[in-house]
């Protein structure tokens, strides 16, 4: 875990040092130029060991994901007819055949090539990960602002229904919802987006309980500020620190989610390059082909724990109350 | 404490009630008619009318709300719209299967979770707090499935012919079955809750083996469970182990401990009756919450290792699209789900007399 790094907002003094984040020691205290708050939480994330990995390996998979188009030798859904299906990965600088087509992660069932599936996959993973989030942030911010300005009525209303949704275990629930809506992508997607909801509605409410009340709120209310403003300029930034935090965990999840529900067989459907679904696909050739199932599993992982360690990052960096609470994830 | 208890008890109907709720209109706001659903396109007008009367979706949706808490709150959860089976005879059939991981699971997540994570924070920085907290992280951003795979790729496939060897799939080696225990004690006359429950048990194999006295089906048992149990339980083994990590050293760094070392208390008893029953409390908010993590893994894991629980009968329900089946299974598993978390609750009123003066 992190060891904390000495901060110094308050240190007034004026001597020019460096004002670069990588090359003041922490005994510079006294010396340090007195940054925003904002300034050093970003130092602290990027002082953090998990922040860096995280941002490293999530930095290699958008260069995947942009370059796909690029670098993929071939494309993700053509058959290839000079090849046996599931054959092994042929790798020219590891004594394979110069006569043989180049396939670095092998063919799969279909004699795709695994190796452009997979970079092709991280465009989707990516894009699935972090358009549901966002698509749960909006609807769970609108819903947890209008219960928590409302309140009566309107928030035993909509809270209530929150906590149901809760206590149902997330994935199962939404296995239920895309069994009623149908299996497919989009299904899917709207159906993890949903169960994640009541997280992000339960953080913005407490927010704004949290500075309704306050005179400063009552001030610019009578100073004839909506309820609108009020939200844009008061609770948003009070509540912004906890959903980016979530946020960035929650991304991890609903890929996790969405794997798992192609792999079932309710996600995406073939030929997508999706790695849930691939490693469904070929779950079976695991006695012939286990390089078909091994690498979409990796390519989950990773992307899964770019998020997290970046989450955990963003968490010890943004609230340095917390450094050692709150490793709860939910 | 008693009031607490009752408040706490009472919190749990309204949850019950929303349960109920949500899975009911999750099943009405189907596109389409059930009928052509489960009928097919062709099925005529006679028979859908019919199809509708006999399932009682002719009658006002309020009528059919209460009618369907009545019948679940006598357990009876309707029936099959495929085969026109009980739904309750399928969970007794089912559920059993996914209990036995679930628990299995439980216990080699919370063992190691929490010994990992003692470990951690009692020799923070030392190479096994590192390595426990790098397999943490890479634990909780696996997918289950494919965690299943791997393991069935190393110990059924690649340890083939060695003592390691796990079976990777179904629930007992062919050739090896057990009797129900019905027709064991000869209970066959029993009707009701008391049929349910002896079916249930014997359904459970490695219950109903220990009681028989089968040790070596039991053994047989345990041994396809061990796979599964692991694979499940490796995501809550994580995040119980992170956890127990944070939240012992939250506790060390306090001055009572600095106390009762200084008054020269061994550090096995300053760990173990100081530290860690004060850390106690999020540590089981956590198992509480990973029983969700659990039960969605059951689901996952069953399909990989070919086992016959709950999670391989909601997928071919729901290619079949059996909603009935659905929305039983979805409610049952979001009960359990929330009765564990009301015991969860509960447990935290006998652990931190705080809690129950408040």
């Amino acid at each position: 875990m992190p060891s904390s790094i000495p901060v110094s907002a308050s240190t007034k003094a004026n001597m020019e040092v460096t004002s670069t984040s990588t090359t003041s020691s922490p005994e510079s205290l006294t010396a340090v130029k007195s940054r925003t708050p904002f300034q050093n939480a970003m130092r602290r994330f990027f002082r953090h060991r998990s922040s860096q990995f995280g941002l490293i390996i999530l930095g290699f998979m958008i260069f995947i994901a942009l370059t796909s188009p690029v670098l993929a030798p071939y494309s993700p859904i053509k058959v290839l007819t000079d090849v046996k299906p599931r054959s092994d990965p042929c790798i020219h600088a590891l004594g394979c055949p110069e006569d043989q087509p180049q396939h670095i992660f092998g063919v799969d069932g279909n004699r795709r090539d695994l190796l452009s599936r997979v970079m092709y996959g991280a465009r989707l993973s990516l894009l699935i990960g972090i358009a549901t989030v966002s698509f749960a942030i909006l609807i769970g911010t609108i819903l947890g602002a209008i219960a928590g300005f409302a309140g009566g009525w309107t928030d035993t209303a909509i809270m209530p229904f929150m906590d149901i949704l809760l206590a149902f275990p997330g994935l199962l629930l939404s296995i239920a919802i895309v069994a009623v809506l149908g299996p497919g992508l989009m299904n899917a997607l709207l159906a993890i987006a949903f169960v994640s909801i009541p997280v992000y509605a339960r953080i913005v409410r407490s927010s704004v309980l949290q500075v309704k009340e306050q005179d400063y709120v009552h001030a610019s209310r009578a100073l004839g500020a909506s309820a609108f403003g009020i939200l844009g300029s008061h609770v948003l930034p009070n509540a912004i620190t906890p959903v980016i935090v979530q946020g960035t965990l929650g991304i991890g999840v609903v890929i996790l989610d969405a794997a798992a529900l192609s792999f079932l067989g309710l996600g995406a459907a073939p030929p997508t390059p999706e790695w849930g679904l691939m490693l469904g696909e070929e779950r079976n050739s695991l006695f012939n082909a286990p390089h078909l199932v091994f690498i979409p599993g990796i390519a989950i992982m990773l992307t899964v724990l770019a998020f997290n360690l970046l989450g955990d990052g963003l968490r010890d960096a943004l609230d340095p109350r917390q450094v050692n609470m709150g490793k709860m994830k939910k | 404490m008693t009031l607490y208890l009752i408040r706490r008890i009472l919190l749990f109907f309204p949850v019950l009630f929303g349960i109920m709720f949500i899975t009911f209109a999750l099943a009405r706001v189907l596109p389409g008619d059930p009928c052509y659903a489960v009928l097919g396109e062709k099925a005529t007008v006679a028979q859908c009318e019919k199809f509708r009367e006999d399932h009682g979706f002719n009658d006002p949706i309020q009528v059919q709300f209460v009618r369907y808490l009545r019948d679940v709150s006598h357990g009876d959860f309707g029936t099959s719209l495929k085969d026109g089976r009980p739904i309750t005879e399928i969970v007794l059939q089912r559920m059993p299967m996914t209990i036995e991981i679930t628990i299995g699971a439980m216990l080699f997540a919370t063992t190691f979770g929490v010994l990992f994570g003692i470990i951690s924070a009692v020799r923070r920085n030392s190479a096994i707090d590192v390595g426990t907290m790098i397999g943490a992280n890479l634990g909780v951003s696996m997918p289950v499935f494919w965690l299943g795979l791997m393991m069935a790729f190393v110990f059924a496939i690649k340890l083939k012919g060695t003592p390691f060897w796990i079976p990777p799939s179904g629930r007992l080696s062919s050739g090896i079955s057990i009797a129900p225990l019905a027709t064991t004690w000869h209970l066959q006359n029993l009707t009701g809750i008391k049929l349910a429950l002896v079916t249930f048990a014997s359904n459970m194999v490695t219950l109903n083996a220990l009681i028989t006295g089968n040790f070596r089906v039991f053994r047989d048992a345990l041994w396809h469970l061990i796979l599964p149990c692991i694979v499940v339980g490796t995501i809550p083994l994580a995040i119980i182990a992170r956890m127990t990590r944070s939240s012992m050293l939250e506790v060390l760094g306090l001055d009572y401990v600095r106390t009762a070392r200084a008054k020269g208390l061994s550090e096995r008893t300053v760990i173990q009756k100081h530290t860690l029953r004060n850390a106690m409390l999020p540590i089981i908010t956590v198992i509480g919450l990973s029983v969700g993590a659990l039960m969605s893994g059951a689901v996952l894991t069953e399909t990989v290792f070919a086992l016959p629980g709950m999670g391989t009968q909601l997928i071919s329900s729901i290619l079949s699209r059996d909603y009935a089946v659905v929305q039983a299974f979805t409610v049952i598993i979001a009960l359990i789900f929330v009765v564990i978390n009301l015991i969860v609750d509960l447990s935290y009123a006998f652990l931190d007399p705080r809690v129950r003066l408040n």
